[in-house]
């Protein structure tokens, strides 16, 4: 499976420790947040929000350097705003995989 | 340049304030979590510049551009391409830059603020043999498409040929051919403008395969595709004639 890393937010922290370590944290607070929102949403059966939710954490997983992952994302939010998805456990276990990541930083 | 940031991520703000923080001309004067602080914001305010989020709760990005009576230059930040052409028919957008936002993209998108340019201009010339590592992010090389209640990636550059065919669309890639239910329409506004081309009402090509042009046809791996008289100019315009 693909792993999560930090090579871009190095490369956009350009070495700027104080920039990557509070980018780091933003992420760490925002994530959870958005995939609550996210199974929230689905477990409403609010399909069209649920891929909005899933638009933002699409974001989330390319700061990861997941790029398969970013693939999956978009394939998932165009299914879900068509209602179906088949892809929610393969997209719900890189949700866990990122988090478990950005969390043990 | 005065600017302000609008997204309703945080994350996206502090990617895009830190990209600022890197070029000497930018000055973020504030940062917005909805477009409805910020239009309050630009009532009183002159800003030269606007980061904006296409994606946002209550006004979406097109919407809020919508409400401003003369906007200023704006850069759409989004992780959606699939609204590169509708921004092309918004003067003020200067550019479209897709997240995650690497700071060579960023820059060169500041640059064209800075000299005041729209997003690239169908109609404007462009290089005859598009780099596509430059032209479209490592995002945006493949699509899905439903067959059989299967999503299927394509890589946009295996693609050859995509023909018309009554309510399904034939795309001739170089490992297999895909029928889907769909239109070129739909599939011409999901592909990356450098690399594919309508020639004709049924054919869209992918210009880089092409192996020669006789009068009104175009031969792509075995296909002899017509080229309609109205679509020719494009695609001559597009080619690196000697």
């Amino acid at each position: 499976m693909e792993e999560p890393n930090l090579d871009y937010i190095n490369e956009l922290g350009f070495g700027d420790k104080v920039f990557i370590n509070r980018l780091i944290a933003v992420i760490k607070e925002e994530l959870p947040q958005e995939i609550e929102l996210y199974n929230k949403n689905f477990n409403s059966s609010a399909f069209v929000k649920a891929a909005e939710s899933v638009h933002k954490l699409k974001h989330k997983l390319g700061i990861m350097g997941m790029v398969d992952g970013y693939n999956t994302a978009i394939a998932y939010e165009e299914e879900l705003k068509m209602g179906g998805s088949s892809l929610k456990s393969e997209f719900d276990i890189l949700l866990e995989h990122c988090n478990r990541f950005i969390n043990e930083l | 340049m005065n600017c302000i940031i609008i997204d309703d991520e945080v994350t996206a703000r502090a990617i895009v304030s830190h990209l600022c923080s890197q070029v000497d001309s930018l000055d973020v004067i504030e940062e917005f979590p909805n477009a409805i602080s910020a239009m309050k914001f630009l009532n009183r305010n002159d800003i030269d510049l606007i980061f904006l989020d296409l994606h946002m709760p209550d006004y979406s990005g097109f919407d809020f551009i919508e409400t401003l009576k003369n906007p200023p230059r704006i850069i759409l930040t989004t992780s959606d391409k699939n609204f590169a052409i509708e921004a092309f028919g918004y003067d003020c957008i200067v550019d479209y830059l897709l997240k995650p936002i690497t700071f060579p993209r960023f820059l060169k998108s500041v640059q064209k603020a800075q000299n005041e340019k729209v997003v690239s201009n169908p109609e404007a010339p462009i290089s005859s043999k598009p780099n596509t590592n430059e032209s479209f992010s490592p995002m945006e090389k493949e699509m899905y498409v439903n067959i059989d209640r299967r999503l299927v990636k394509i890589e946009f550059e295996d693609i050859y040929l995509i023909e018309a065919k009554g309510d399904y669309i034939l795309i001739k890639t170089e490992k297999k051919n895909y029928t889907v239910h769909s239109t070129l329409k739909k599939i011409e506004e999901k592909l990356p403008d450098v690399l594919f081309l309508k020639v004709h009402r049924s054919y869209i090509i992918n210009i880089n395969k092409i192996i020669d042009i006789e009068d009104n046809s175009v031969l792509i791996a075995k296909n002899v595709i017509p080229i309609s008289r109205s679509n020719r100019p494009e695609l001559m315009r597009r080619l690196n004639l000697l």
